[in-house]
């Protein structure tokens, strides 16, 4: 996958420094490390049934990497070994891993705080109808992509008719107690901005998404999360093609926030490829940019070894501390810049 | 100057305070103030301020509004509305100017 240079043009006689490192320095950070692996991240494949044109992941119905059974159960021993409260599964759609099941129950019974990031409309297809009811059953946290409360923005973004069917899988959820505030079932919705720009005030949009999805459809959810888009995968070469990416590139530049930096999740991550790579985060992984200094896979890892671990940095990061940060649950400080 | 508008003068904006940096100042906190969240969410107050933007026709505001606009979740749909009502408006003020014209014209005519 394309990975940006930490030099860039932007006119005839100016040039843009991508160098996050330097930017870290100068604000007061020598080295960024991790503080601990409270959560494993783990990507069960790049198979998905969308294809959404900001996906940094690439993933598509005509992806075939999955995560092997051999590697599901080691990922279980790992949080068992590692003590590792938060298992984080993303894709891909990670559902459609025959062995997403085994996943799910193993670390349900290991006592885990299961996330799944579910792109709502895998819950649509036939053979998935008992999928909401199986979340709920393994106290599953979903985070759902849901970029927009209305059609236009969702299906520019995700592809056509995918809003009438997450609109449909979030009342499949409500229906099963989630965000009912009673069960204890915890929804979260995701937006990332449907263009080139920033995501607005977290705070504000969730407020405003609860009241039209209240009002227009009737759906309840607990949090929405901003995330930033990362200049990675599709979105960059859109970034490219669309003759945004110069301005965006300065823009997430210009918006760096020194205080973002405590809260980066990297910090607190290990994130697992399908292949069994290791990685600080998702990102990381679609850029192939490996741990720094340590050549362990997820077959030979001792978690205590990574805890303290300096992150691998790159021109990226930079869309992670850009105004009040980004992450996989949203914002990272209540104030931006 | 090859031209009058570039889109550079835009980011340029702040240096406005040179020359007179205490009104220039006195703009900017002003300015800041007025777009927090208040009776008004800071969402609605964009909003208003893309239509002005139109209706006054200024090509910095509409860039910088219409981003801000969809920053706060705002679509097309919404946005196009938007520049309708200021075109109403726009419009409706010429129009009901021929009311003026009218009561001359009655007067001065037979």
């Amino acid at each position: 996958m394309r990975r940006l240079p930490i030099v860039t043009h932007s006119g005839p006689d100016a040039s843009l420094r991508l160098d996050f490192a330097a930017k870290l320095r100068e604000s007061g950070h020598s080295t960024l490390r991790a503080t601990g692996v409270d959560v494993l991240q783990v990507n069960v494949g790049k198979l998905c049934n969308q294809r959404c044109r900001h996906c940094h992941v690439d993933a598509g119905p005509d992806r075939h990497e999955v995560m092997s059974p051999a590697l599901i159960e080691r990922c279980l021993e790992v949080l068992r070994e590692g003590q590792i409260g938060t298992l984080d599964i993303t894709g891909g759609a990670p559902e459609l891993n025959p062995s997403y099941p085994r996943l799910v129950e193993g670390a349900f019974a290991l006592g885990c705080h299961i996330m799944t990031r579910c792109n709502l409309t895998v819950l649509e297809l036939p053979r998935f109808r008992g999928l909401a009811r199986f979340f709920a059953e393994h106290r599953v946290e979903v985070v759902s992509s849901l970029p927009h409360y209305g059609a236009l923005n969702t299906d520019r973004q995700r592809g056509e008719g995918v809003f009438e069917k997450s609109i449909r899988a979030l009342k499949r959820l409500n229906a099963e107690g989630y965000a009912d505030g009673r069960s204890g079932l915890r929804l979260a919705l995701v937006t990332n901005p449907v263009g080139a720009f920033l995501p607005g005030d977290q705070e504000a949009l969730e407020s405003h998404w609860r009241e039209r999805l209240w009002r227009d459809h009737g759906i309840v959810f607990d949090a929405l999360y901003c995330i930033t888009n990362m200049p990675v995968g599709r979105y960059l070469d859109w970034l490219g093609e669309s003759g945004n990416l110069e301005t965006y590139l300065a823009e997430l530049v210009q918006a760096y926030n020194p205080r973002a930096v405590d809260g980066l999740m990297c910090r607190k991550t290990l994130s697992v490829s399908w292949d069994g790579q290791l990685y600080d985060c998702d990102f990381n992984q679609m850029l192939t940019l490996p741990l720094r200094g340590v050549s362990t896979g997820l077959m030979d890892v001792e978690v205590a070894r990574l805890k303290n671990r300096e992150i691998a940095v790159g021109p990226h990061c930079f869309g992670c501390t850009a105004g009040a940060g980004s992450s996989c649950g949203g914002v990272t400080v209540t104030t931006a810049v | 100057m090859s031209h009058y508008y570039d889109d550079k003068e835009l980011s340029n904006f702040g240096d406005i305070k040179a020359n007179a940096p205490e009104l220039g100042g006195k703009f900017f906190e002003w300015y800041g103030a007025v777009f927090q969240g208040g009776a008004l969410t800071a969402r609605e107050k964009s909003l208003i301020a893309l239509g002005v933007a139109h209706a006054i026709q200024c090509p910095y505001c509409i860039d910088s509004f219409t981003k801000d606009c969809l920053r706060k979740g705002a679509d097309m749909d919404e946005m196009t509305e938007v520049v309708h009502v200021s075109a109403a408006i726009r419009a409706g003020a010429s129009l009901v100017h021929g009311m003026q014209m009218r009561e001359r014209a009655e007067k001065l005519s037979m």
